[in-house]
């Protein structure tokens, strides 16, 4: 299989995008260096997207547990004065946040 | 750096009510006091409150109680450990300040243990890093050569005890984080088993390589430190059923009979110094009567590529919640997006950003299966390599590190050539797998270095043994 | 063209209505889904709270076995089969939700595969019945009736953040609004039957998402869907299905293409309209939740559940209809099996009380939870099929016998609905004849409807007591000469 090639892998386009979805406010400077320095690092990674993986399971956990499970016992809250106490503005018994722009997806 | 106690001899002597706690912790207080302005070991000292935790120790101790098998031990703190009303910043401005409402479970398990908390030390913002110089409040130093790195992340942890400013600390491992730094600074650091010790109270990075893992200047310390925090949890989902294995009673064992393998593929390219001090490592376990030749794990050599995959793209997820809505930095803005966006802007550094914006794109769409799939495909396959050579190995041996400590800045301006000080050290996060750091003497330019023994899971008994038998070998 | 008439008007013919549903409902744990904080509807903001439901840095889920276990019940009464299942990771963020990605089942969810079937006997497909937790909510503070839109802040409680969801996704199966009002009512009934869910949507434990679209009859493709939110209601559900078949008709008939969107359903407006503009990237960059192992319920544990199951709706509605001897699709079986009075019903045939009779007053006067004894119902019921009760008495007989208990036959004599002798009936009969001949010359000639007057003649005379079906037996009679 062909390597990526390590040369513009990464756009300033798609560093734009992805500082979107991260929601990252990215400066100019910042837009070239992180598409040079993802490239980089994907070019790198070049090993690992060419391997002939036919067959091999992906490996989420290192553990093999399964059905970890809790009782549906009541505990204790934690101090909604104690919480709110840490938050950068909260009114009325709750965070407060600046104004949302649309529904949740 | 001048002869001090160890946590075991500390211990003892305070629980039979020779030596008071109190007197412990000022002393170490004092060396902090001496060293600390130079190194910058810890974001936070925590003075008085040791010295009331003390206290209080030496009460009991006077009551007739026993306050546990670290009673009246100093110990360090990483700060990505949650400490109840005590500010935990993983060295972030984003968390500036925060006072988590709890403790993290490994914190509770030292308290229970009698230990005695008197500081929280510098990281790499988030444990992204590998010199401590990632950090929002400054580098920490190596106490060998201030000029030089402490390593990282868990840099102030290692360099805290290297300084003596504790016989013991805890630090974070997610691809070497522990063992890279304990190598530079020429202490004990061990990475245990995945699930053998919780996770609750430890500033996510990456969740599926994350382990807490203890520091020390000793093998017996850090056999005993372990002791102490592993174990399972119920409040954490990864942790293994099980108690926590007994390690210091078996650590004179010896290694007579042994299979030791030298990983071919971790040796490959390493420092003149580095592999000097592997050769005598090899040597004395040879003369300790364990049988030791080359071993291979092919696919460790895509380690690296698969690390730096799957750990940026779950920590993606995990630091999306610093958003500056109930904790932490806010950055106003004139709506919700606008805030998160400066907020997180203002809030993380070079690094993490870095590291953020990779793993996104590592699992945006379009990207998943050529790279955050792959590597996860990859990473079965590091683990089927290393189910293959313990068949034929009790243990596997490679450097922790391909260098001494270098220079601060030197590799500050490259992304990847800092990376590549975790080759040695990633394979045993993604495999699950302990591993240890022990320190192995000095280059020629006098700085240490560290071997690293790996174990297949659960195997800590076993490579505790080892790392003990290559401490008497340098005796 | 000359099927389409009044397009204007929304008359619909040769467009098929295609609707796929989800439903989201909030299980019945005493817990949330990762913590062990109360889930309680209307407590004080933010008390139901802790380091895991608020995703504070360093904690880490542990997840519920009773959710499972209602997961489970969810499943299999919806006929799913339960499989081995993982969690992932739905990133994005949202102010409500306290890590910035939900936790989600995505492709290896718990149930798979399964069907509902309905009262009106047609059947639904259901794709699957994963489970999620719940988010925060947020209150919009400064805006026009507490809208998001135009607000000048947010103030979010997260009590509800982490509850336990399931999300119940339906083939594209259903073709009408009635159907899908039919189906989340049987939804609802079930989850409730089976102790999963309160299922009120009043309160939000239970919401609905519409996937609407059209497409030619006879076609086989589907056409271009809307995704409609914001359904508190059954009936938001049907009217805004009938608005967006109104409105995707209109577009295709002018040749305009549906747009794939989400839309929000203002029930005050009774209209949709589109949630966000397109330029907005939604990448929800799902991964295996790594905090979280997977779960694979044991054979036993799932025979377990499904062994304790109670009797569904579909079932006990069959067996209501063979014991009552009426018809499968019959309107009465889903009232009286809604109520919960389906036992009552079987047991008063077992004493010996018509079905059909049974049926219909047990869906017509018996108020919900206040159900007789079964001996007690069918003697009411025999006494009026055997003419000792007017239609009318058996009524009032049956409201007192629910509040006071008593038996029937003293509760009908206390009220003086002791059935009238014969003669006394055919006398009052003829009295009114004799009183009314004009109307009785035009009833004998042939108006069958003056036999009401006389039925209510009668009535008054005898103060109720007689049986209207009587009194016109003795007017035919007499009629016949
Ligand atoms: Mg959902
Ligand atoms: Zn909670």
């Amino acid at each position: 299989m062909a390597p990526i090639p390590n040369e513009d892998l990464v756009s300033r386009e798609d560093v734009i995008h992805i500082a979107r979805l991260a929601r990252l406010d990215v400066t100019e400077e910042e837009l070239d260096r992180f598409a040079s320095q993802l490239g980089a690092i994907l070019g790198h990674a070049a090993d690992v997207a060419a391997l002939d993986t036919v067959g091999i399971p992906p490996t989420a956990h290192p553990l093999p547990l399964v059905n970890v499970l809790r009782d549906d016992l009541p505990g204790v809250s934690v101090d909604r004065d104690e919480v709110l106490s840490e938050a950068p503005a909260a009114e009325d018994g709750r965070f407060r946040v600046p104004r949302i722009l649309g529904d949740a997806p | 750096m001048r002869d001090r106690d160890t946590a075991i001899d500390i211990a003892r002597d305070v629980r039979a009510g020779a030596r008071r706690a109190r007197d412990v912790v000022d002393e170490h207080l004092a060396v902090i006091a001496g060293r600390e302005p130079e190194l910058h070991a810890f974001n936070l000292v925590l003075a008085d409150q040791a010295r009331a935790r003390a206290d209080d120790i030496d009460r009991r101790v006077a009551a007739g109680e026993d306050p546990g098998p670290l009673a009246g031990v100093p110990v360090a703190l990483k700060d990505n450990l949650c400490t109840r009303g005590i500010p935990t910043t993983a060295s972030s401005r984003i968390l500036d300040g925060w006072r988590p409402p709890y403790d993290a479970t490994v914190v509770s398990r030292l308290h229970d243990a009698g230990a005695v908390v008197v500081g929280k030390t510098n990281l790499d913002e988030f444990a992204m890093g590998s010199s401590t110089e990632n950090s929002a409040f400054g580098p920490t130093r190596n106490p060998h050569d201030p000029s030089r790195v402490p390593g990282g992340s868990s840099g102030g942890s290692a360099a805290a005890v290297a300084a003596g400013f504790a016989p013991l600390a805890l630090g974070s491992d997610t691809g070497g984080s522990i063992r890279q730094p304990a190598a530079l600074c020429g202490v004990v650091g061990v990475k245990p088993t995945y699930g053998l010790v919780s996770r609750y109270g430890l500033v996510a990075f990456a969740s599926s390589l994350d382990q807490v893992g203890p520091l020390a200047a000793t093998v017996a310390d850090a056999a005993l430190a372990l002791e102490v925090i592993a174990g399972h949890d119920p409040a954490d989902s990864t942790s293994i059923p099980r108690a926590a294995p007994s390690l210091v009673e078996t650590l004179d064992g010896g290694v007579e009979g042994l299979r030791i393998g030298v990983l071919r593929e971790l040796t490959d390219g390493i420092d003149a110094d580095v592999a000097g001090r592997l050769a005598a490592a090899v040597a004395a376990l040879e003369a300790a009567g364990a049988k030791v030749d080359e071993a291979s794990v092919p696919a460790a050599t895509l380690a690296l590529s698969a690390y730096y995959l799957i750990a940026p793209a779950e920590a993606s997820s995990n630091l999306a919640r610093y958003d500056g809505v109930r904790y932490g930095l806010r950055i106003d803005g004139d709506d919700i997006a606008a805030m998160y966006g400066a907020t997180r802007a203002a809030g993380f550094g070079a690094e993490v950003k870095r590291r953020i914006m990779l793993g996104t794109y590592a699992l945006s769409a379009g990207y998943y299966d050529a790279y955050y799939g792959q590597a996860q495909r990859a990473r079965t396959l590091i683990i089927r390599d290393f189910a293959a050579a313990y068949e034929s190995y009790d243990l596997l041996l490679s450097p922790t590190t391909p260098t001494t400590a270098f220079e601060l800045g030197a590799k500050t301006a490259d992304p990847l050539t800092m990376y590549l000080s975790d080759v040695c050290t990633i394979p045993s996060n993604l495999a699950g797998h302990p591993a240890v750091s022990v320190p192995y003497g000095a280059g020629d330019d006098g700085l240490p270095v560290g071997v690293q023994l790996l174990a297949p899971a659960l195997g800590e008994a076993t490579m505790f043994r080892a790392a003990a038998a290559l401490e008497r070998s340098l005796a | 063209m000359s099927e389409h008439r009044s397009v204007a008007a929304g008359v619909t013919t040769g467009w098929e209505t295609v609707i796929g549903l989800e439903v989201h409902t909030e299980l019945a744990t005493a817990t949330k889904l990762f913590c062990a904080c109360r889930n309680a509807f209307g407590d004080e903001p933010n008390t139901n709270i802790c380091p895991v439901c608020l995703g504070l840095p360093g904690s880490l889920p542990v997840l519920n076995r009773q959710s499972v276990e209602l997961a489970m019940r969810v499943g299999l009464a919806l006929h799913c089969r339960v499989e081995p299942s993982i969690f992932h990771r739905k990133n994005y963020f949202y102010p409500d939700m306290p890590k910035d990605f939900q936790v989600s089942q995505y492709d290896q969810p718990i149930n798979v595969g399964g069907w509902l079937d309905l009262p009106d006997g047609s059947r639904v497909g259901v794709t699957r019945a994963h489970m999620e937790e719940d988010t925060g909510k947020s209150t919009h503070v400064g805006g026009d009736g507490g809208r998001i839109h135009g607000a000048d802040h947010s103030l979010v409680d997260y009590n509800r953040a982490g509850v336990p969801l399931v999300e119940i996704v339906s083939e594209p199966d259903i073709r009408s609004a009635e159907q899908a009002k039919a189906y989340v009512n049987e939804l609802r009934a079930i989850l409730v039957a089976i102790g999963a869910s309160d299922a009120r949507m009043e309160e939000g434990s239970l919401r609905i998402d519409a996937n609407i679209s059209m497409r030619r009859v006879g076609a086989a493709e589907l056409g271009t869907r809307a995704e409609i939110k914001n359904l508190n209601s059954v009936r938001s559900l049907g009217r805004a299905v009938d608005y967006e078949v109104r409105r995707q008709t209109d577009r295709l008939e002018t040749g305009e293409a549906i747009v794939q969107e989400t839309r929000h359903w203002n029930e005050d407006e009774g209209r949709t309209s589109s949630m966000r503009s397109k330029e907005e990237a939604f990448d929800y960059r799902y991964f295996p939740e790594p905090d979280l192992v997977p779960l694979a319920p044991s054979d036993d544990w799932q025979a377990a559940v499904r062994a304790a199951l109670p009797a569904l709706p579909a079932e006990r509605r069959a067996a209501l209809a063979v014991a009552a001897g009426v018809a499968a699709g019959d309107p009465s079986l889903a009232t009286v099996v809604q109520q919960g009075l389906d036992d009552r019903v079987v047991a008063a045939v077992a004493e010996g009380a018509d079905g059909r009779l049974a049926l219909n007053r047990a869906a017509n006067e018996l108020p919900n939870r206040a159900v007789p004894d079964a001996r007690a119902f069918a003697a009411v019921l025999k006494m009026e099929a055997g003419g000792r009760l007017t239609a009318t008495q058996a009524k009032v007989v049956l409201a007192e016998l629910v509040v006071s208990g008593a038996d029937p036959a003293d509760i009908a004599k206390a009220n003086g609905f002791e059935a009238l002798d014969a003669d006394v009936l055919v006398a009052a009969v003829d009295a009114a004849i004799t009183r009314h001949p004009g109307e009785w010359a035009r009833y004998a000639g042939g108006d069958a409807k003056l036999a009401g007057f006389f039925v209510g003649k009668v009535m008054a005379a005898t103060k109720g007591k007689a049986d209207g079906r009587s009194v016109t037996a003795i007017l035919r009679k007499r009629a016949a000469g």
